[in-house]
C-alpha cells in the first residue's frame, strides 16, 4: 500500500522508510520544514538544513519520492508561541506533545490522506497493537527509548491511520545496524537532543524575547509571601525543582522546593519539600484511548517524561477533564502531561492544571 | 524535488508539463552544443583554435541579437536569467530608484543593487495580474525623485499573464525611466524586438527556450556597445561587461534553441483551452484568465485544496507540474504572485501547468484525467473557503 513516512532526516525514520519499502510498500517520504535554518545556523546556502538534505539523500538512495513540507508558520503559531504563552501562564509546557498533536498528526496526516496514502509511519519508539476494540498504543520494547508519554494525545482516528515500525526494535544499536544494512548515510548520525527549535539548547532567551514582561530578576517568596531570596528569571523554575534557589534552598533547617510560579509578578514561590505534596490533581484536555467508565478506573499515571508511573484512580469529568487521585502524594508540575497507563498500554492522558490560588 | 521516474507508476514515463521551469531540449540546440563542446579553443585565445571558438561565439551572438532586435555588440552572454537580470540592475541601475512589479520573479525582486536610490517602490497589479498603469504613471511622474529604473516582466512565470508592455514602454520613455524587462518566459516563444518595442534592457535564459541550462543573455536597447558596469571584471570578456570565459556549448545551444523556436511556432492555445475546460469542470479556477496570457501556461487553483498535496498527488501519478516558484529546498511556498492579485487563500492552493514545445495531446489528456480524479478524491477533505472566490478569475 502507499505509506507516507514522516522523515526527520535522522536514523530512526530513515530506517522506517527503508524497512517499509523492503516489505513492498509504496513509500512516499515527507520532511517538515519547521523553521528557517538560516536564522539558527547563520550559514548554509539554502533554507533547508542538514536534516532535510539527509532525508532527501536517503530517499534518493532508496529511490522513492520525497517532499519538503513548509510548516514554518504553523509551527510558529501552534508550537513555539503556545510554548512561550504557557510559561507566561506559570506552566511548564511539553512542546513535543503540541507538535505531534498539530503539525504532525493533524496536518501531515491530512496531507497523507490527500495524496491517497493508506497509512502514515513515523520513527517514534512506541508500539501500535491491533486489539479487539481497534488500535492500541503501548510502550515500546526498548524502554530506554520510550516515547509513548509524548504521544498520549494521539486520537483514536489518528492511531488507526498511524504505524510505528520501530516499536518492536530491541535497542538503538539494532536500528543503526539496520541503517548500515540499507547503506544509509545517516547510520551513525548522533541522536537529536532537547528542543529541536532552540539551537543553543536554552529556551529562556526565546521565551523572554516573546514575553519581555517576564524577563529579568525577581523575588523568591515563601508560602506567606515573605521575600526569602532573589532569582534570575521565572522561566528557569518548574514546580518541584530544588535547584537555583541559592540560600533559600534550606529555610529553618527544612529543604525547600518550588511550589508555584507567578510570571506576572516575576515571583517564584517555595515551600518545604515535605509539605508540598498533593494526592489529588486535576487535568484538562483529556484524550481517551479507551471508553472511560464514568466511575473512573484504576491505573498508573506518569507525570513527567522520565519518571516511574504511580498507582492512581482517574475519574473523567464533564468538559473534557479528569480528576486524578494518587495512592501516594506527589508534586505535579502544571502544564506537564499526566498519562494513564495499564501495564504497557496508554489508556489516556491530559495536561496538569495549575493549583488554585496562584496568580499568572 | 524528485527525479521524474521516482514517483511515477511502474513502466510508464512521467508526463512533463513544467515548461516554465525548464523546456525540454530542442534538437537543434543539442546538435549545436555537441559541435561547440568538440571545439578545443578558448574564444579569447589568439591562435587558430581560439579563432574558431570565437567565430562560433560571435555567430551565436549575432543570431541572438538579430532575433531579439538589438545590435550584436549589445548582446551580453551570462550564466542564465538570474545573472542577466541582476547584471542589468547592478550595471545600469546605480543611483536610480527601483520600481518593481509585485509579481516579478525573485531574481528581480531580490536583485536590487546597494547603489539604488531609496527603498524599492512596488508596482501593484490588478486582479487579472496586469500592472496598474495609472499607479505606474503616478510613480513615474514624481518630480522630486531620482530617475526611475522600472522592472516589469514580459510574461509571468506562474500565470503566464502579459503586462501591456507597449503602454509601459511609452510611459517609461515619456518620463525618462529605464525599462528593464525580464523576458525569461517570453523569449523564444514569440517575436520580441528590444529596440522597436522601446525596452532599455531585456534578460533571457537558454533553458527556458529549449536550450541547455547554464547560459543566458542580456540585451541592451541603446547604441552599441552600451556601457555597463560589470559585477565581476575578470579578463574583460563581453566588452568588459561580464568577466569569465564564455560557456560556449551552452551559448551555442541557446542561440540554436531560440532560432528553432521562433522558426517553428506552435500554437498551444487549443490544447491549453481543453485542459482548462476540464479543470474548471473539476472545480478549478484559472488565475489570470481575464488577461492576455502565454498560450502554454495555466495557473489552476482548487479551492480548499493545498497546493502541496495537489502537487504530490499529481507527481505520484507521473505528472510533472509546479506550484509557485519552488525554493531550492523543494518546499512549496505561498505564491506571492497570486497574493499580489488579491486571490487570498487561493495563493496556497494553485498548481501551474506549463505545456512544453513538444507536448502531445495524449499528455494533456493524461493530465486531465489525473486532475479530475484528484479533485474528486479530495473534495471531501477540502477545507471550506472563507468567503467567495474572488471575481474575475474563473474562465468563462
Amino acid at each position: 500500500m502507499r505509506i507516507l513516512v514522516a522523515m526527520s532526516g535522522g536514523v530512526d525514520s530513515s530506517v522506517v522508510a527503508a524497512r517499509l519499502q523492503e516489505e513492498g510498500h509504496e513509500v512516499v517520504g515527507a520532511t517538515l520544514q519547521l523553521y528557517d535554518s538560516r536564522k539558527a545556523a547563520k550559514k548554509g546556502a539554502c533554507c533547508a538544513g542538514q536534516d532535510i538534505r539527509d532525508a532527501r539523500a536517503v530517499a534518493d538512495r532508496l529511490g522513492f519520492a520525497h517532499y519538503v513540507i513548509d510548516a514554518e508558520r504553523r509551527f510558529q503559531d501552534s508550537v513555539i508561541e503556545r510554548f512561550a504563552d504557557a510559561y507566561a501562564a506559570g506552566e511548564t509546557p511539553v512542546p513535543c506533545v503540541a507538535c505531534n498533536q498539530g503539525v504532525k498528526f493533524t496536518d501531515l496526516l491530512g496531507l497523507a490522506r490527500e495524496i491517497g496514502a493508506q497509512a502514515m509511519a513515523t520513527g517514534h519508539y512506541v508500539r501500535r497493537v491491533e486489539g479487539p476494540q481497534g488500535a492500541e498504543l503501548h510502550r515500546p520494547v526498548d524502554i530506554a527509548r520510550d516515547q509513548s508519554w509524548f504521544l498520549f494525545a494521539t486520537t483514536r482516528a489518528q492511531l488507526d491511520f498511524l504505524r510505528f515500525p520501530l516499536g518492536d526494535m530491541p535497542d538503538k544499536a539494532s536500528v543503526r545496524r539496520e541503517a548500515e544494512r540499507f547503506g544509509l548515510v545517516v547510520a551513525n548520525k548522533p541522536d537529536s537532543q532537547d528542543l529541536c527549535f532552540v539551537s543553543d539548547g536554552s529556551y529562556v532567551d526565546l521565551v523572554e524575547r516573546m514575553h519581555p514582561e517576564m524577563a529579568g530578576p525577581g523575588e523568591i517568596v515563601d508560602r506567606h509571601g515573605h521575600v526569602v531570596g532573589q532569582h534570575e528569571g521565572v522561566m528557569r523554575f518548574t514546580v518541584g525543582q530544588s535547584k537555583r534557589l541559592g540560600n533559600a534552598a534550606r529555610l529553618d533547617g527544612e529543604r525547600q522546593m518550588v511550589v508555584g510560579v507567578e510570571p506576572g509578578r516575576k515571583r517564584v514561590i517555595i515551600g518545604p519539600r515535605e509539605g508540598a505534596y498533593t494526592s489529588t490533581l486535576s487535568v484538562r484536555d483529556v484524550n481517551w484511548l479507551v471508553d472511560a467508565p464514568p466511575e473512573g478506573l484504576v491505573c498508573d499515571v506518569q507525570m513527567r517524561a522520565r519518571e516511574a508511573p504511580r498507582a492512581a484512580r482517574v475519574v473523567p469529568m464533564a468538559g473534557g477533564g479528569a480528576q486524578v487521585f494518587l495512592n501516594e502524594p506527589a508534586m505535579p508540575a502544571p502544564g506537564q502531561a499526566c498519562v494513564f497507563y495499564r501495564d504497557t498500554r496508554i489508556l489516556g492522558g491530559g495536561f496538569i492544571r495549575r493549583a488554585e490560588g496562584l496568580a499568572a | 524535488m524528485t527525479t521524474p521516474s521516482a514517483g511515477s507508476a511502474p513502466g510508464t514515463e512521467p508526463t512533463y508539463l513544467d515548461a516554465n521551469a525548464t523546456e525540454p531540449l530542442r534538437p537543434a540546440a543539442g546538435a549545436a552544443m555537441l559541435d561547440a563542446a568538440r571545439l578545443v579553443g578558448n574564444p579569447s585565445s589568439v591562435h587558430g583554435a581560439g579563432r574558431a571558438a570565437r567565430a562560433m561565439l560571435e555567430n551565436a551572438r549575432s543570431t541572438v541579437a538579430r532575433r531579439l532586435g538589438v545590435e550584436a555588440l549589445n548582446c551580453v552572454f551570462t550564466s542564465g536569467g538570474t545573472e542577466a537580470n541582476v547584471l542589468a540592475m547592478h550595471g545600469l541601475g546605480g543611483g536610480r530608484r527601483f520600481l518593481i512589479g509585485r509579481t516579478e520573479h525573485d531574481a528581480v525582486r531580490k536583485g536590487v543593487p546597494p547603489t539604488a536610490a531609496g527603498p524599492i517602490e512596488w508596482l501593484e497589479v490588478g486582479a487579472d495580474g496586469q500592472v496598474r498603469l495609472d499607479l505606474l504613471e503616478q510613480s513615474l511622474a514624481r518630480r522630486d525623485a531620482a530617475p526611475a529604473f522600472v522592472c516589469l516582466m514580459l510574461a509571468n512565470n506562474e500565470t503566464g499573464v502579459l503586462h501591456p508592455m507597449a503602454e509601459v514602454a511609452r510611459l517609461c520613455t515619456h518620463y525618462g525611466a529605464h525599462l528593464h524587462v525580464d523576458a525569461v518566459q517570453g523569449a523564444g516563444r514569440f517575436d520580441i524586438s528590444v529596440r522597436e518595442q522601446g525596452f532599455g534592457s531585456v534578460a533571457c535564459s537558454g533553458h527556458k527556450m529549449g536550450g541547455p541550462k547554464g547560459a543566458g543573455a542580456l540585451l541592451l536597447g541603446g547604441p552599441a556597445p552600451t556601457r555597463l558596469d560589470p559585477i565581476f571584471e575578470g579578463g574583460g570578456q563581453e566588452q568588459g561587461r561580464r568577466g569569465g570565459t564564455q560557456a560556449l556549448p551552452a551559448i551555442a545551444g541557446l542561440a540554436a534553441a531560440l532560432e528553432e523556436g521562433l522558426d517553428n511556432p506552435r500554437d498551444l492555445a487549443p490544447l491549453r483551452d481543453r485542459l482548462e475546460h476540464a479543470a474548471v469542470q473539476a472545480g478549478a479556477v484559472v488565475c489570470g484568465a481575464g488577461a492576455a496570457r502565454l498560450a502554454n501556461t495555466s495557473c489552476l487553483a482548487l479551492p480548499g485544496r493545498r497546493a502541496q498535496g495537489q502537487l504530490m498527488r499529481l507527481d505520484l501519478d507521473g505528472l510533472c507540474v509546479s506550484a509557485g516558484s519552488a525554493c531550492s529546498s523543494g518546499k512549496v511556498a505561498f505564491s506571492h504572485v497570486l497574493d499580489a492579485m488579491g486571490l487570498g487563500p487561493l495563493a496556497g492552493q494553485a498548481v501551474r501547468v506549463s505545456l512544453p514545445w513538444n507536448v502531445t495531446a495524449a499528455g494533456v489528456e493524461r493530465f486531465m484525467a489525473a486532475y479530475t480524479a484528484m479533485a474528486a478524491a479530495t473534495r471531501e477533505t477540502a477545507e471550506p473557503m472563507a468567503g467567495n472566490v474572488p471575481a474575475g478569475v474563473v474562465r468563462a
